[in-house]
């Protein structure tokens, strides 16, 4: 080549600082925006002039004594059993992790037997186990009893649907904890039991950390499935937020408000929730966190993470 | 003397593939040996044995004349528990070539971790040598840093702050620049090399062979599984005797 070469040749075009450049249109999105904005708008209106909706009755029992207690039994049974599902799937997932064979046995049983028959029949089962179990009894196997206590005065049917519904969740539970254990990288291990650290220390202060962000979603996922598969515990005859909603209905013949009224609590504690999620995951997400990776999140974490983690 | 490390006729296998085939090696306190060779040479796998992150199938290695995950017992080596194993390592510092550092915790958190939860070590103390240690490795204005926030090179700088930060006897390195983008790898090597002059015992898994030449007493070369040869950096690298050794140097480019 010779010297005379040089790296810009003629274009043909117009000198590149004449140009002015203009982002990507979008004349379609403001197209759907109307549209949505007028359907929206429809709906709210016939919310209102529809008598059918019957707000009145809405108003009515939204607040009242029994919904509210109805609700309030929702969320006990909500924690406890998500409470329970969670520290026991841990168990579980840990176990099934093990190399002894026995306890990873038992955990892939466990799992197999949980997953694999229906919710409600757990529930039931548990409820009646005192027809097949009358006593239970403390003592050693094949040797004296210590104590023993009458089945049904252990298993209350708030217990019975605590354990039916945890005792299942610990199923799930241990799948999500496990495939969040199985992502952190065997450097992680290795590293710290090269600083000297015990498996038990290892799992604590480095794996389990950095497994938990992977785990958030789901596990939330599943505690807003259980808010509302609480439910089933109506067939035990515990008044839940759905269930006392029916037997008022059941009486004034009005489902609509009432199924509304249940549905806007519902709601509430969903959304709740998943603001709750946005928070939880922000701390577990220290030092990988891409905050706020939803427009929501961003405005609910009030941009502060976005700034640290920019490089300074 | 006892050299710091003793592995005599260490043989390894995973399944019918013999990955160390009777190893016999000594490093005395304040050595620096360089482990070279081609990849799945065995020469890693030697490494992790040392601090037991792999377990051998015969032979023994001594680190300061104690086993490291094994007691001997009435002519038997027994195995020791995880948790057992984690006290003879925690003189025994280890760097990898993927740094390893924990991302969920700053630069400051990752180099007090091992001498607070290990050692239970105050936290003002631990934070006071981390914080040492940092500055030794050019890091310290980097301590609340989350490790992501780093290039290669400075995790890795980081990594072994973390590794110094238990006072360890030896440092086993496995190929500690080898995931670095070449302009990063000076920085690494440098941090290494003042070690080594401070009287670090250092057992390096390298392809730096001019690092080795510098800064290492001995090099060994290990193909197939045996240590081939082994010598000081000018006589080894200069005059190599063995077939596979003269081999791998002209491939790797070395030459006078």
């Amino acid at each position: 080549m010779s010297s005379a070469t040089t790296d810009r040749r003629e274009l043909g075009s117009a000198a590149p600082d004449t140009l002015r450049i203009v982002k990507q249109r979008h004349p379609w999105r403001w197209v759907s925006v109307v549209i949505a904005l007028l359907l929206v708008v429809r709906m709210v209106v016939s919310m209102i002039t529809n008598d059918a909706y019957r707000w009145d009755v809405f108003a009515q029992y939204m607040f009242s004594e029994a919904i509210l207690s109805g609700l309030l039994l929702t969320l006990e049974v909500t924690a406890m059993a998500m409470a329970l599902g969670i520290v026991l799937g841990v168990v579980i997932a840990v176990c099934r992790m093990s190399r002894n064979p026995i306890l990873s046995s038992f955990a892939w049983f466990y799992t197999w037997i949980f997953r694999g028959t229906p919710t409600l029949v757990q529930l039931i089962f548990f409820y009646n186990l005192s027809a097949l179990y009358p006593k239970v009894t403390l003592g050693i196997p094949f040797g004296p009893d210590l104590h023993s206590w009458p089945t049904n005065a252990l298993i209350s049917a708030m217990v019975a649907g605590v354990l039916g519904l945890g005792l299942n969740e610990a199923a799930y539970m241990s799948e999500i904890v496990r495939g969040g254990l199985l992502s952190i990288d065997r450097g992680q291990t290795e590293a710290a039991m090269g600083l000297g650290m015990t498996p038990w220390q290892t799992f604590r202060r480095i794996v389990l950390p950095q497994a938990v962000r992977v785990i958030i979603p789901p596990t939330f996922n599943n505690i807003i499935g259980m808010l509302k598969y609480s439910s089933l515990v109506s067939v035990l005859s515990l008044g839940d937020l759905l269930y006392v909603s029916e037997q008022i209905f059941s009486r004034n013949f009005q489902p609509i408000p009432l199924l509304l009224a249940a549905s806007t609590w519902y709601l509430l504690c969903t959304s709740i929730l998943m603001v709750g999620q946005i928070y939880i995951e922000r701390i577990f997400g220290k030092g990988v966190a891409r905050p706020g990776a939803t427009r929501i999140g961003r405005v609910l974490a009030g941009g502060r993470m976005v700034r640290k983690v920019v490089r300074g | 003397m006892t050299p710091l490390v003793a592995i005599r006729g260490v043989r390894k296998s995973y399944g019918a593939n013999e990955v160390l085939k009777s190893v016999d090696l000594d490093v005395d306190k304040g050595e620096v040996v360089c482990l070279i060779g081609r990849s799945g040479s065995g020469k890693t796998t030697l490494l992790r044995c040392i601090n037991h992150l792999e377990s051998v199938d015969s032979g023994i290695i001594k680190v300061d004349d104690e086993y490291v995950g094994y007691r001997e017992s009435h002519g038997t080596l027994i195995e020791l528990s995880e948790r057992k194993a984690a006290v003879n390592r925690r003189h025994i510092g280890i760097v990898f070539q993927q740094f390893n550092l924990f991302p969920h915790m700053t630069v400051l958190e990752n180099v007090i971790e091992g001498p607070l939860r290990v050692l239970k070590r105050k936290r003002a103390d631990t934070v006071a040598l981390a914080v040492d240690l940092l500055e030794r490795v050019g890091m310290a204005h980097k301590r609340d840093a989350y490790p992501r926030q780093l290039s290669g090179g400075q995790q890795q700088r980081v990594a072994i702050a973390r590794a110094l930060a238990m006072r360890p006897k030896l440092i086993l390195f496995d190929e500690p620049t080898s995931a670095l983008d070449p302009e990063l790898v000076g920085e690494v090597l440098d941090v290494m090399r003042d070690l080594a002059a401070d009287g670090m015992t250092m057992i390096v898994v390298t392809h730096e062979l001019r690092f080795a030449e510098e800064v290492a007493n001995r090099i060994v070369f290990m193909e197939d599984g045996r240590i081939v040869e082994s010598g000081a950096p000018s006589r080894l690298l200069r005059d190599p005797q063995a077939d596979g050794l003269k081999a791998f140097l002209s491939r790797s480019g070395f030459s006078n």
